[in-house]
């Protein structure tokens, strides 16, 4: 596969289409010229670690929607075995931006639910590009319950733009299936890990992100609204989305160290969509250490967790 | 409208916007739906509903649990909590400077006013988001007096009440105020264990995380007539969708009709209703 650039890796686009001419000489050349390949690769990947050594709020947030980073399918086809999806919401309709069902991850049952957006054009519009209606929801708390009902842990991939708008989604009740999921998980009795792997937007992802590890991605984003929306909004301009970015503190390591997350998954050299491979490894490890840590605590424990941890947000003054 | 803004011609005249105000300050104000010209202590009188078409104008946190609770015996809960600017947020403008505006404005120190009383005798904790107050955003304060009047309610037996009027999600908190709407609904879990209700009364507006929050999901859910109610904004539907939305979508009559809530209020019989919802519910005979 052919890596998409994104505009502020220009540098590298170029070094890397060198590399590409040099290799393609270097079949019908008698002169080895493998050394000098080997240099710009060399080269190409210390000018990538600079560059992601210093990205801007806004740079991740390109990199969190590049149209080449794993999708929830992704992980759940790579980590997960006898992967049985679940569909509908049993009332309206089945809603395929968001994806569920049971899998097994090593020998354990798990209930993996997660947002999943599209590859090409015809499969986005058919995910909705990863904006899920409230049947979305109500299957995802469907299959919750189902879970819960047979002790098994939930594990959810948080990837959307944000909770779809339009009219259907409204007439049908869109903030009441997100408030109820809000509610069902903070005393879901099965422990439940999220991971944000892409765009965390809004409402539209904690209503599957409420849990007892809340991870992130690298080069992931968690927001109480896009940059754009907010640069709209309060600059009068979506052009100032680069500056939203900053100031909203969307990136995992801002988010840690507010302690809204628990942990930063440290993602491969130039992001997750370089190296596929080595993303899916990284990731089982996590996800495994995750399960494990839960397995150590009692349900009623975790609950209780939950519950402290959920009602420790915020930060105000108190006189008292 | 003063005489002499009357006698100006329309040009000179200030911006439709400021007759629409939901505390007038002069003597008449104008009714921003059927623009009857009404003396403001009538109107006052009259709940701020158009004696003639029954329009809900907008109203503050404070006259709200004034209109609803008994006069005596009132405390208010969580006052002792303050909004600080932990993000150091600037957009066109600081938000501590936006905090400091909206103090003076509304007298208030943030957006959700949350007191212990009593309603025809019968106790409970009432909310009232205040809307003037940058837009009855969710930020932590909001999270935090929320989830302490819902403990007093769960220490002390008694049911929740909380007017909704809200934009959604503080920005200027950023994710933090994405977390209020976890936090506010884990609150509620507790209340619904101890088998104390909650009564979700939505008003004009209610959108965004605090609709997609607690607000919808009350063990009963009254709206005031013609509210605007809903996830995401009209504008943004209409930019997504690209065509013109139906007549009186996401208003409170759509709701009903959706299912979405259990019934329509009329202001004026809001205490009366409220009461004899929570003597039904909390089993006790009316006062």
């Amino acid at each position: 596969m052919k890596t998409t650039f994104l505009d502020f890796e220009q540098p590298v686009a170029e070094l890397e289409a060198k590399i590409e001419q040099l290799r393609y000489v270097q079949d019908d050349s008698a002169v080895d010229i493998s050394e000098e390949i080997a240099r710009l690769q060399k080269k190409s990947a210390s000018l990538t670690k600079d560059l992601y050594g210093k990205l801007s709020a806004w740079q991740i947030s390109q990199v969190a929607r590049h149209p080449q980073r794993p999708y929830s399918l992704d992980y759940i086809n790579e980590l997960f075995t006898d992967f049985e999806e679940l569909h509908g919401d049993r009332a309206f309709a089945d809603d395929p931006s968001i994806v569920g069902g049971l899998a097994r991850f090593g020998s354990e049952s798990i209930m993996v639910i997660g947002h999943q957006k599209g590859r090409d054009t015809k499969e986005k519009l058919h995910r909705n590009f990863g904006m899920p209606k409230p049947e979305g929801y109500r299957k995802a708390l469907r299959l919750m319950r189902l879970a819960e009902r047979f002790s098994i842990p939930v594990m959810t991939f948080v990837d959307t733009p944000g909770a779809y708008p339009g009219v259907g989604a409204e007439e049908r009740g869109q903030s009441e299936a997100i408030g109820r999921n809000l509610f069902a998980m903070a005393e879901l009795r099965v422990p439940i890990i999220v991971t944000i792997i892409g765009e965390g937007g809004s409402g539209g992802a904690l209503a599957i992100a409420v849990g007892d590890i809340v991870q992130m991605l690298q080069y992931s984003i968690y927001s109480v609204i896009s940059p754009e929306g907010c640069a709209s909004i309060l600059w009068k301009s979506a052009e100032k989305a680069s500056l939203a970015a900053e100031a909203l503190g969307i990136t995992a390591k801002r988010l840690k160290t507010l302690r809204l997350i628990d942990n930063v998954i440290t993602e491969p050299l130039g992001g997750a969509h370089r190296d596929h491979e080595a993303m899916m490894q990284i990731m089982r490890k996590s996800l495994q250490e995750a399960l494990a840590s839960l397995k150590r605590t009692s349900m009623d424990e975790l609950l209780e967790k939950r519950f402290e941890r959920m009602l420790g947000y915020g930060k105000f003054r108190a006189n008292d | 409208m003063s005489w002499l803004q009357r006698l100006l011609p329309p040009k000179i005249q200030r911006a439709s916007s400021n007759t629409r105000r939901a505390v007038p300050e002069g003597l008449w104000s104008k009714c921003p739906n059927c623009e009857t010209v009404l003396y403001r202590a009538e109107l006052e009188k009259n709940l701020y509903v158009c004696p003639k078409c029954s329009h809900h104008d907008r109203i503050g946190a404070r006259e709200r649990l004034d209109l609803t609770l008994d006069a005596d015996g009132r405390y208010e809960i969580g006052a002792e909590v303050t909004p600080m600017d932990f993000l150091k947020f600037v957009d066109s403008k600081r938000y501590k400077d936006r905090l400091d505006q909206a103090r003076k404005d509304t007298d208030e120190d943030d957006a959700l006013l949350v007191m212990q009383g009593t309603i025809k005798e019968v106790p409970l904790v009432c909310a009232a988001f205040e809307f003037r107050f940058l837009g009855g955003s969710m930020g932590s304060v909001v999270g935090e007096r929320f989830v302490r009047g819902v403990q007093t309610c769960c220490q002390n037996n008694l049911p929740f009440v909380c007017f909704a009027a809200s934009g959604g999600a503080r920005m200027q908190e950023g994710l933090t105020s994405l977390m209020q709407m976890a936090k506010t609904t884990a609150a509620l879990t507790k209340l619904s264990a101890a088998r104390l209700p909650f009564i979700s009364i939505l008003t004009d507006p209610t959108m965004g995380g605090v609709s997609a929050s607690f607000a919808l999901i009350g063990d009963v859910i009254i709206a005031e007539p013609g509210a605007l109610i809903g996830f995401a904004g009209p504008r943004v539907i209409e930019q997504t969708v690209r065509q013109t939305l139906p007549e009186g979508f996401q208003r409170s009559e759509f709701l009903l009709e959706h299912g979405a809530i259990d019934m329509i209020v009329d202001r004026r019989n809001m205490r009366d209703r409220l009461a004899n919802l929570i003597t039904l519910l909390m089993r006790v005979a009316p006062a």
